[in-house]
């Protein structure tokens, strides 16, 4: 958003053989453009500050009326009622925390060691019905997870993988394969083959060649990818709340859920809760960032 | 040792045969050319011989051994790539040492070969600079110097010299050359200039649409092309060819003019035949009676010659000429040709008529 404001506002001394009147009409424009995009902003940006202002708010400061914008005071409470059990030792918010990071790094881990080679395969072999297959792997992720979540229910509890980690890890793994695949091919298919028949001819086998020069070519494009599944593999709800049911086992999006409901919610726990969730997220979406331009650069790699 | 034998070799992408039953054998220690225009399969030849690419049918012979199933390093072969693909996070230094790492060669040997090669090759500043950090000409003779600081059975090499510029590219020649005198070993060399071919052979292989056309010396494609094709390939500028027949000791031209028949051919009467001419075996000067009639048509001054362009009837003769030789477009001139060096192609088959009486 910042871009398009800068954008809104050198547009008028880029535009400087314009008449006089056309250029005042023309910074007016980008006036009433910084203004909108401003309230824009502060629409989109509402729900965030509220849930941060709520979640450093007293209690009797979260439910004053009128809401208290400014003149509270600062508490660091609910974060510490997120981690710390109200009978001391951790909370059950803080397992549900550590199971998310376990569920999430675990599953992204296996989707890129699973994924990144059958992109590599895909991208340098020839295939039978590639497109097929490529086809065929894309089209497990047209069914959104509720349609599928009655049959792997059922699959699951044969299985006594209902309330089970590894059972989370498992079905993020095969919704994250195929992204991971499509994605790294992309970043495959721009390294020349060349390197690897180079490496042949030096005397390395076709793995060898892979792993020490087609691979280190590739880690923006793993780290690019990894980092979506990765967000996948956090946010995701719908399979979380079907599969799991005790708080040993519960990932954090069910666990915050699950604060609301009762006969009184804890608001301000509610929203630190969702803070010291998105967290990660917002640091992860930086990374993408970054990791996302060294990704595009890969393709201008001097041949 | 290194001999390089290939026999049958075909290969098609979806419904493009690269190869139809490609047979070559290259001695050992010979400068080996694949010449051929593009997509004439010379690269895929290449490849099929570097146990790069799956062959639908024919087999790989190195040093009389087969080895059509063997993996690319098994071969024992070096290869510079067209791209040079040379390890882009890798310094030269490591380019070049790469083939000796792979076959675990102690590093004061890798340090003492990568200095040979690089003193060889005139390099040495370069060898801790990565590939991005080169020029088109210095990423060229890295790859080079990673070929050659092996000795493998034979070193293969696809147009190395084709993204150089002139003046560049005519000094790699030279020093291709001098590099294969002092290192002896066999090169397979693919490219699509005549010029490198004719330069740098022992033996030229010339290849059209994945079927060899005619191998030979340099010396053997230019003078006795095969056919009517590799006749028109090779040599610059291009063979002129004229559409006539033979009719007792005269050669008649469908545009009407006559000569007198070669001795050496033996065509029956009335049969199709196309003649072929070198520019450099045609003069605008008179001498002899063997001449064409024809009118100007243009002048390509090329510094130390002139190109004619003469137009016979709707045919049109190249003829070489002295850099003085001035004339207008439109003027009638004659066309004195050299017959013991002309050439006779069948026009139906495109084949060259037996010259055994020459």
């Amino acid at each position: 958003m910042a871009v398009s404001v800068d954008e809104a506002v050198s547009a008028g001394p880029g535009r400087d053989h314009t008449p006089p009147t056309r250029r005042r009409s023309g910074r007016g424009r980008a006036v009433l453009e910084v203004a909108l995009l401003t309230v824009l902003a502060v629409v989109m940006l509402f729900p965030v500050l509220w849930m941060i202002e709520t979640s450093i708010k007293e209690n009797r400061d979260v439910y004053a009326i009128p809401a208290k914008f400014f003149d509270f005071k600062v508490t660091l409470d609910h974060f510490k009622d997120v981690f710390a059990g109200s009978g001391g030792g951790r909370s059950a918010l803080s397992v549900s925390f550590l199971n998310s990071v376990v569920v999430a790094g675990v599953s992204t881990a296996l989707a890129t060691v699973l994924g990144v080679p059958a992109a590599w395969a895909y991208s340098r072999f020839s295939v039978k019905a590639k497109k097929d297959q490529l086809f065929f792997i894309l089209s497990t992720r047209f069914m959104p997870p509720v349609v599928v979540v009655i049959p792997i229910f059922l699959m699951y509890r044969q299985l006594g993988l209902i309330d089970n980690k590894l059972g989370l890890i498992l079905i993020y793994t095969a919704f994250n394969v195929p992204f991971t695949i499509w994605m790294m091919k992309g970043f495959v298919d721009e390294v020349p083959a060349e390197y690897e028949d180079a490496a042949m001819l030096d005397g390395y086998t076709r793995l060898q060649a892979f792993w020490k020069f087609t691979l280190p070519l590739l880690l923006p494009g793993i780290a690019a990818t990894a980092v979506f599944a990765l967000i996948f593999s956090w946010n995701e709800f719908v399979f979380a709340i079907f599969l799991t049911s005790s708080d040993s086992v519960r990932t954090a999006p069910p666990a915050i859920a699950g604060l609301i409901g009762g006969t009184t919610v804890d608001w301000g726990l509610v929203a630190a809760a969702s803070v010291v969730f998105a967290l990660p997220v917002l640091v992860f979406a930086y990374l993408v960032r970054k990791h996302l331009v060294a990704g595009v650069t890969l393709g201008a790699v001097r041949r | 040792m290194g001999t390089v034998a290939v026999h049958g070799l075909r290969k098609s992408f979806g419904k493009v045969q690269a190869l139809d039953g490609v047979t070559l054998d290259v001695p050992d220690g010979s400068f080996f050319v694949v010449l051929g225009p593009s997509g004439a399969g010379k690269t895929t030849t290449l490849r099929a011989i570097a146990g790069l690419e799956k062959l639908d049918a024919g087999s790989v012979h190195l040093d009389g051994r087969d080895a059509t199933g063997d993996t690319p390093a098994a071969r024992d072969l070096a290869m510079v790539f067209q791209s040079y693909a040379l390890y882009p996070r890798r310094t030269a230094y490591e380019n070049i040492a790469s083939p000796l790492r792979a076959r675990r060669c102690s590093s004061s040997e890798i340090a003492a070969a990568v200095e040979q090669m690089s003193s060889l090759l005139h390099i040495e500043r370069l060898l801790q600079r990565r590939p991005a950090q080169m020029s088109g000409g210095e990423m060229q003779r890295v790859a080079l110097a990673r070929a050659l600081v092996r000795r493998p059975r034979a070193f293969l090499m696809d147009e190395p010299l084709t993204n150089l510029d002139l003046k560049l590219r005519v000094e790699m020649r030279t020093e291709l050359t001098r590099i294969h005198r002092s290192l002896g070993g066999t090169f397979v060399y693919v490219t699509n200039d005549q010029v490198e071919a004719l330069s740098m052979a022992d033996q030229v292989a010339v290849l059209k649409e994945g079927k060899v056309q005619q191998v030979g010396t340099p010396t053997e494609v230019y003078e006795r092309p095969a056919n009517q094709w590799v006749a028109g390939f090779v040599g610059s500028p291009s063979i002129s060819l004229l559409a006539c027949h033979a009719e007792g000791d005269r050669l008649v031209g469908a545009e009407g003019w006559t000569l007198p028949r070669p001795r050496w051919t033996t065509a029956e009467d009335r049969r199709p035949l196309l003649l072929g001419l070198r520019a450099e075996d045609l003069s605008v000067e008179r001498r002899g009676d063997a001449s064409l009639p024809g009118e100007l048509y243009g002048l390509e001054p090329l510094g130390d010659r002139t190109v004619v362009d003469v137009q016979v009837g709707t045919e049109m003769l190249k003829v070489k000429a002295r850099p003085t030789f001035t004339a207008t477009p439109g003027e009638r001139l004659h066309v004195t040709v050299d017959l013991d060096r002309a050439h006779l192609f069948d026009a139906g088959t495109g084949l060259a008529l037996s010259e055994t009486g020459r």
